[in-house]
């Protein structure tokens, strides 16, 4: 049985339910004689596959989702053997590059130009191009998006790209000026709870509006986990109630017990025992940036600190995050974090200027 | 020298006869960019230069030329000037053999300069047919055009010099670049150097007019400036961002562009089936709006800074959900944090109301936060953070 993310993903641009202007110039650029290279950005689980796919669709017809994934193997200059998957229809492919991290340009450059020299191969298709969807583009590396510079411009007649990205700030300017920008913003608390009502009404579960309104609220305007949540909740309650309780990821449990602690008590021994559970979490593959940003959040969302140390816990949050971008040992920053905290709030308490 | 005074005759006939053979064919006008089609085809139009073309026009004038650096921020022309200085020497025909564009971008190196420089260094003059002489000065040597100069490798500049120098005879090199201090001296000192100032204001709202009553495209009041003002004189990035515009909103005339298109394709294909897809009703004629502008850039929008400003000036104190609830706002939203970033700072830098103090303070907040995102930090933590520290600052 599928997940309901997958079951009811809108197919085709008009069943989409939130942001119809957007669909709109979407159905206009598929069905115009020109379509531009594309740049998809905004938070995840605010639907930019979504739209991508219900382009696609609009582009190619129902012959996209036909999908199959190869397996193939680049050399790098070094002989090096790199594995890389490739999701592909007659129609178009859809690549990760960054799955391959520093050789994301080997792949660009090869499996792009191979793509662009030949042409579309079934006649009877709809468009004359066919489509590259590149997944996490922001977090291609520069040598990788220099190299596609050219090729957007060389190839333009037979391949269209479409970039995905969270953020265009890791997107260097020669591709912002040569894609069409899309922004898909997240969906509104209102418009989850619509998409939650309709779920629950295809699927014949009994519609509850106010659990819908907390989950809205819980997923932080993030669609795929609201659904997500949504069905946990009915997954192990069949008859839930408004005050049906929102069971949370088991690592967000262990870092609001982490906040808990280090709030309560501020001795090195507490450090060393918050060691054990960021260790943890972290052979757990929670990625540190989530570990110190939930933990983060997590303090400035207790009663017991004040409104006034917020921005000071938030400061140095950002501070060790930058830290953790920059340094090798992610475990050292976060419990300089945990440290830093114990120190300012202790300083806050007695009084003292911190 | 001998036939200078003919030239002043030539370039008369040129620019008489010049109108018809340098007029854009058409060929699809939707599938060219905006940025190709209405690149300047001769000196005059070139805007905002005057230094620089004069100079350069008195040199068409003598049939002599130097070689050429110019240097000089993104879309000021530099390539658009070099292009139409070939044009006026050689002539639409002759153009083709007599020059040798480089985008250095694609194709960099050492071997790059040794083959295909030296080779079309080397190659023999075509000679023109005097009827054709009669338009265009045709000086007896080659132009090799290396664009974006500053990207070539130092090895492959080091390969230049000499180069240069062996084939002076019969090659002028002109060589464009953002960062003059990346072109290595002893290849500087061999060129005459042409700085390319940011476009002015008016002169180049005057061309994006033109060209947008060229296309057809209706726009609102506003629209042209504000273009402008996203992409800091670079008038390449405005135009860009002008026909993606009108290309979503579908403003310009979608149906004749789809035809000329149709035409152009029958050679390869039979049935025009796809075309028949089109359904002109599903592109709506509007007019591209300000708004449309600023989702194209990706810039924060004007209101939503104004608003978040409003927050941020009450302080850090006890205002901190209130900004925690905008900065959630702007991440869900989607909006990038450097261009967030970059919004604030143009507007407190430029507000004469807050103190000349704080901006000290402030400043040296923006330099901090730009160079945590270029290291790729979270963005939302760092968006928050980044106002937390300014409101303390505006509040203080």
């Amino acid at each position: 049985m599928a997940l309901l993310v997958d079951k009811l993903r809108p197919r085709s641009l008009d069943a989409l339910t939130y942001h119809k202007d957007l669909s709109n110039r979407l159905a206009s650029l598929a069905a115009s004689a020109d379509f531009p290279h594309l740049l998809f950005y905004g938070p995840s689980g605010a639907g930019k596959k979504t739209r991508i796919l219900a382009t696609l669709r609009a582009l190619y017809g129902s012959g996209v989702e036909k999908i199959k994934i190869d397996a193939r193997i680049f050399t790098t200059s070094s002989n090096r053997k790199l594995e890389f998957n490739i999701v592909s229809s007659v129609y178009h492919l859809e690549i990760t590059p960054s799955d391959v991290g520093n050789y994301d340009r080997v792949v660009i450059q090869e499996l792009l130009k191979e793509v662009a020299q030949t042409q579309q191969v079934d006649l009877s298709a709809k468009q004359r191009f066919k489509v590259v969807v590149i997944n996490e583009a922001d977090g291609l590396s520069r040598d990788a998006q220099a190299a596609l510079r050219r090729t957007m411009e060389k190839y333009s007649a037979n391949v269209r790209l479409i970039l995905v990205a969270n953020s265009t700030a890791g997107i260097i300017a020669p591709i912002r000026s040569r894609t069409l920008l899309v922004r898909v913003a997240a969906p509104t608390e209102s418009e989850i709870c619509d998409a939650l009502a309709k779920a629950a009404k295809k699927e014949n579960w009994k519609a509850i509006p106010a659990l819908n309104e907390r989950i809205a609220k819980e997923s932080g305007r993030n669609l795929r986990k609201a659904l997500l949540m949504f069905e946990a909740v009915y997954a192990q309650n069949p008859e839930p109630s408004e005050k049906t309780p929102i069971p949370p990821p088991d690592w967000e449990i262990l870092i609001e017990q982490i906040a808990r602690d280090i709030v309560r008590e501020r001795t090195p021994a507490m450090i060393l025992s918050t060691r054990a559970k960021l260790y943890d979490l972290l052979t757990h593959c929670i990625p540190a940036t989530m570990v110190l940003k939930t933990l983060c959040f997590k303090l400035v969302a207790l009663p017991e600190v004040d409104d006034s140390l917020k921005p000071e816990v938030v400061r140095w949050a950002s501070f060790y995050e930058h830290r953790i971008r920059l340094g090798s040992k992610v475990i050292f920053h976060l419990e300089a974090f945990v440290a830093k905290f114990m120190r300012i709030f202790e300083g806050y308490l007695v009084g003292m200027d911190f | 020298m001998a036939n200078f005074f003919d030239n002043k005759a030539r370039a008369a006939a040129a620019s008489s006869s010049k109108s018809k053979p340098n007029e854009p064919v058409g060929p699809a006008p939707a599938l060219v960019p905006w940025v190709e089609k209405y690149r300047p085809r001769s000196l005059d139009e070139v805007k905002s230069q005057d230094h620089a073309i004069d100079i350069l026009r008195r040199m068409v004038n003598a049939s002599n030329l130097p070689n050429l650096l110019c240097y000089g921020p993104p879309g000021t022309g530099k390539t658009s000037t070099i292009l139409a200085l070939c044009r006026e020497l050689f002539g639409p025909e002759l153009m083709k053999h007599r020059v040798l564009e480089l985008n250095a971008s694609d194709e960099r190196g050492l071997s790059v300069v040794r083959e295909r420089v030296k080779g079309f260094a080397s190659q023999h003059l075509a000679n023109p047919t005097p009827q054709y002489r009669e338009k265009y000065p045709c000086p007896p040597f080659k132009i090799v055009l290396l664009d974006e100069a500053d990207q070539l490798t130092s090895d492959a500049q080091s390969a230049l010099r000499r180069t240069m120098e062996t084939y002076a005879r019969t090659t002028r090199f002109a060589l464009c670049c953002n960062y003059v201090s990346r072109i290595i001296d002893p290849i500087a000192s061999r060129c005459s150097k042409y700085r390319f100032r940011a476009l002015e204001g008016s002169q180049a709202t005057g061309r994006i007019e033109e060209i947008l009553t060229a296309e057809n495209v209706k726009y609102q009041q506003g629209v042209v400036e504000r273009a402008l003002q996203v992409s800091d004189g670079d008038l390449r990035k405005a135009i860009t961002i002008l026909q993606s515009a009108a290309r979503l909103v579908g403003a310009s005339n979608t149906d004749s562009s789809s035809r000329t298109r149709k035409n152009a394709r029958t050679i390869s294909e039979d049935s025009d089936e796809e075309m028949e897809d089109v359904d002109p009703t599903a592109v709506s004629s509007g007019s591209i709006s300000v708004a449309d502008i600023n989702e194209l850039a990706g810039t924060f929008p004007p209101e939503s800074t104004d608003k978040l400003l409003g927050v941020l000036r009450k302080g850090n104190t006890s205002n901190y959900k209130r900004i925690a609830a905008e900065i959630t706002d702007i991440t869900a939203s989607g909006y990038a944090a450097n261009e967030l970033l970059s919004s604030l700072y143009s507007k407190i830098i430029f507000d004469d109301l807050v103190d000349t103090k704080k901006k000290y303070k402030l400043t040296q907040i923006f330099s901090e936060f730009d160079k945590r995102l270029v290291d790729g930090v979270d963005e939302q933590l760092s968006m928050l953070d980044m106002t937390c520290q300014i409101a303390g600052i505006l509040a203080a």
